[in-house]
């Protein structure tokens, strides 16, 4: 038999000694759930964007198979709108860690007529299409989500293992109940399970584990000098998408991202936070939820996320 | 950019509670998962509302939109609808009512909570199951003017049956009446005896408003006769788990983990969350349902290996001795017998449409195991109205049914829409059929659809509620069943 550490055991948990904490907790719960994917589902994948979410899946998704290689490859889709640190974060963890890295395109899609670009110029609700197109073609049956329950009131109606039809539509009301650590993966030829094993994590509870784990992100979570100019009272990133327009002043300014999306609609927050700490010290003080201050597109209407999850969205 | 009291609110009162941040203490915090149950109406949308929004939980975007959601709807005078925080479904909100189950997230210096908000209406009582599942303590809201109803007592019948451990009656609108203690005290007493026959464990009442905020996080001064804990402090103080070191070890495997990598080409681990009681290293553990045995050599995770680990904790087991075990097995203390078999008796919860049809084929999810089955037949049906069971005359089902039809008059003990009733099912394999009161992690089952794979029932192994319950001749009723509410 392998040897496979010559660490000195720790006793965890047992008599006299503390119980799991919450994060423990979160983090055992998120394993069983990836591990339950591996054994129930022929062809899975992890949806990875080089945001902190998926980071922390993948994460996870090291802890539940070592020493093994996680078992399945990882999925970005690319809006073609990219911040370049996060495109240069994804291609480094994937050569690292030996993984596989499907990409989907929404460029690819605009350019063989599949979408078609919105005027508003934000890409993020043209994911949808390339996504779903990957997933077929690439027959894979359950997708890995970063998402979380706390993030949304749509997404806190989501199931941890959430059945899609063939058009990759979400019925909230035709929902699998979802019992015990029961989780229910079946589905039909050409439906998908999409997976969310971070949905009982909220923003903060994320940043603790990245702060405990040691977790390495893209710098654009932190800190730095960028050119950004308003609009709907946020900051975007002046670039080649298609901002700023002629009424709208660029302006250099120090500071950091909350979430990792399309260029054209996440917004930086002012922030003088340099480092892990810093960030748990600032989300925790900040009266703003991640969406409301950084997204765009959730300011929509009052039903966007979920018309969008209806969709086939994430 | 401070906040402000939503217009119309009463403004907090001190509070001794220290609300989400506590940079220094979330290490040591621990996580409570909690449902809530009550009636259509019965203000628990508000009661959720008022908790995220007392903790603090509630950031000033939402409120906002919250506001301006109240606003739109012609509202504002009375303040704002708090229970707009928590009814997120376009459906939920034209409706006003709450459809499906939706988890919560707030916290305290002392805990962090997952809280299952249930739906109330009738028709969605299975997601008051599916709630309550996991939950460790539950709260039955009842409107202090309409005291317990009809659905207050199906809820608390589920929470008795799911096994939570802790149930926290929430007598709502007392602001309505008066913050009367004896409408109180009275319901409060009703509720106690219908618990008792129930077999739930000690009930706590609090006297509460969710509107205003009375007793909720803050302790209200309107009912100076009532001098126990508000609801949160209930919440904060309830133990979260038993003892694991006295429970009996479940470890269902749930993947094999063989590198086959240079580094590792012999590594071969069992990897698994520890359902109830400790694995440790040493262990003579027992594979069900082979029955072959072998000692526990370690306990591997990501970050080293662990002499000892407790449930809830996913791990990675290695055995001495290269036993053939796969997804499915369970790893169970050598010394004890536990049972296994292929005739599974248990009470079901009926989670679809479809009505349930005898003599159908199934498949069963018993832990990480997932075998297939004959639904035999349901020889007994619970009315958690009258907390009475009607029994069946045992019949061969399977004989004298034509299981391809499902017209109601061709399935006469069959089960609908969150019906509650005694299966029998025989299963294609053996599984570890442990009594669900006693080991609430592995003693539950699901019953799915072979064809589409949708979720037909909840199983719970073993004698439960129906059985302790005195029974009724099914001819001695002269109600049509069948036609009852919601089923």
């Amino acid at each position: 038999m392998t040897t496979i550490s010559t660490d000195t055991p720790t006793v965890v948990g047992a008599p006299g000694t503390p119980r799991l904490t919450q994060l423990d907790a979160l983090e055992s719960e998120g394993i069983h759930v990836m591990r339950e994917v591996a054994g129930e589902f022929e062809r899975p994948v992890l949806l990875f964007s080089g945001g902190k979410d998926s980071i922390v899946m993948l994460h996870l998704a090291r802890k539940a198979f070592w020493p093994a290689p996680v078992p399945f490859p990882v999925m970005h889709v690319d809006t073609g709108h990219n911040f370049p640190e996060v495109i240069e974060y994804r291609d480094r963890t994937v050569a690292e860690l030996g993984l596989r890295l499907v990409v989907a395109s929404v460029q690819d899609a605009i350019d063989d007529g599949r979408v078609v670009e919105r005027p508003g110029g934000s890409r993020n609700p043209l994911q949808t299409v390339p996504l779903l197109d990957a997933i077929t073609a690439h027959r894979f049956d359950a997708v890995f989500g970063g998402g979380r329950r706390d993030e949304e009131k749509a997404r806190a109606k989501e199931r941890m293992f959430s059945l899609r039809d063939e058009f990759g539509q979400w019925d909230p009301r035709r929902q699998r109940p979802e019992l015990w650590d029961l989780y229910n993966g079946r589905h039909k030829q050409g439906e998908h399970v999409r997976v969310f094993p971070l949905s009982n994590w909220t923003e903060l509870d994320v940043w603790r584990y990245i702060e405990r784990e040691g977790i390495d992100l893209p710098d654009i979570y932190f800190t730095h000098e960028r050119d950004v100019f308003a609009r709907d009272g946020m900051w975007l990133t002046a670039g080649s998408w298609g901002g700023p327009r002629p009424d709208e002043h660029v302006e250099r300014r120090h500071v950091r991202y909350r979430t990792v999306g399309d260029m054209s609609c996440t917004g930086a927050v002012d922030s003088t936070a340099a480092d892990v700490a810093d960030v748990i010290a600032e989300v925790a003080a900040s009266r703003l939820t991640e969406r409301g201050a950084t997204r765009a597109d959730d300011r929509a209407s009052e039903a966007a996320m979920e018309d969008r999850k209806r969709e086939g969205y994430f | 950019m401070g906040t402000h009291a939503p217009a119309g609110l009463a403004q907090p009162a001190p509070s001794d509670v220290t609300a989400v941040v506590d940079l220094d203490d979330h290490t040591q915090r621990d996580l409570l998962r909690l449902a809530t149950a009550g009636s259509v109406d019965d203000g628990k949308s508000t009661l959720i509302g008022r908790l995220l929004y007392d903790t603090k939980s509630v950031l000033a975007d939402q409120l906002s939109a919250v506001e301006r959601a109240t606003a739109a709807r012609g509202g504002g005078g009375a303040g704002v609808d708090l229970a707009l925080l928590t009814d997120g479904l376009r459906a939920e909100r034209e409706q006003g009512i709450t459809i499906d189950v939706a988890y919560r997230y707030f916290s305290t210096a002392r805990r962090a909570f997952v809280l299952a908000d249930t739906p109330g209406h009738v028709q969605y009582t299975r997601n008051m199951v599916t709630g309550a599942s996991t939950a460790e303590l539950a709260i039955v809201l009842v409107d202090a003017r309409k005291g317990v109803l009809e659905q207050t007592r199906r809820h608390a019948a589920l929470t008795a049956l799911l096994g939570v451990p802790n149930v926290v009656l929430a007598v709502n609108k007392m602001d309505l009446v008066g913050f009367d203690e004896a409408t109180f005290r009275s319901i409060a007493r009703e509720f106690a005896d219908y618990a008792h026959v129930l077999g739930l464990p000690a009930v706590h009442a609090v006297p509460l408003s969710a509107l205003d905020g009375d007793n909720v996080v803050d302790r209200s001064v309107r009912a100076p006769w009532y001098d126990g804990p508000t609801l949160l402090e209930l919440l904060e103080s309830v133990p979260v788990a038993r003892d694991a070191s006295t429970e009996p070890l479940r470890l269902p495997v749930q993947y094999v983990i063989r590198p086959r990598t240079p580094e590792h080409p012999d590594y071969r681990g069992y990897a698994g969350k520890v359902a109830s009681g400790v694995v440790r290293v040493g262990d003579e553990l027992r594979v069900l349902p082979s029955g072959r045995t072998s000692r526990v050599v370690a306990l591997d995770t990501f970050d080293g290996p662990l002499e000892a680990a407790d449930a809830p904790r996913s791990v990675t087991v290695r055995l001495a001795d290269d036993l053939d075990v796969a997804r499915g097995d369970v790893l169970v203390p050598a010394a004890e017998h536990v049972a296994t078999g292929q005739d599974l008796v248990g009470t079901v919860c009926w989670l679809t449409e479809r009505r349930s049809v005898p003599g159908a084929r199934v498949l069963v999810r018993v832990g990480t195991r997932t075998v297939r089955g004959l639904l035999r037949e349901v020889d007994a049906r619970l009315d958690v109205d009258t907390l009475t069971v009607e029994q069946w005359d045992p019949v061969d089902t399977l004989h004298t049914i034509d299981a391809t039809d499902t017209s109601t008059e061709a399935a006469p003990r069959s089960l609908g829409l969150n019906a509650i009733g005694r299966a029998r099912l025989r299963l294609a394999e053996p599984v570890v059929l442990d009594d669900y009161a006693t080991h609430r992690r592995t003693g539950g089952f699901l019953v799915v659809d072979p064809a589409d794979g949708s979720t037909l029932a909840a199983g719970l192994i073993g004698p439960t509620l129906l059985d302790r319950l005195a029974p009724v001749r099914a001819n001695e009723r002269d109600d049509d069943w069948l036609a009852g509410a919601g089923i």
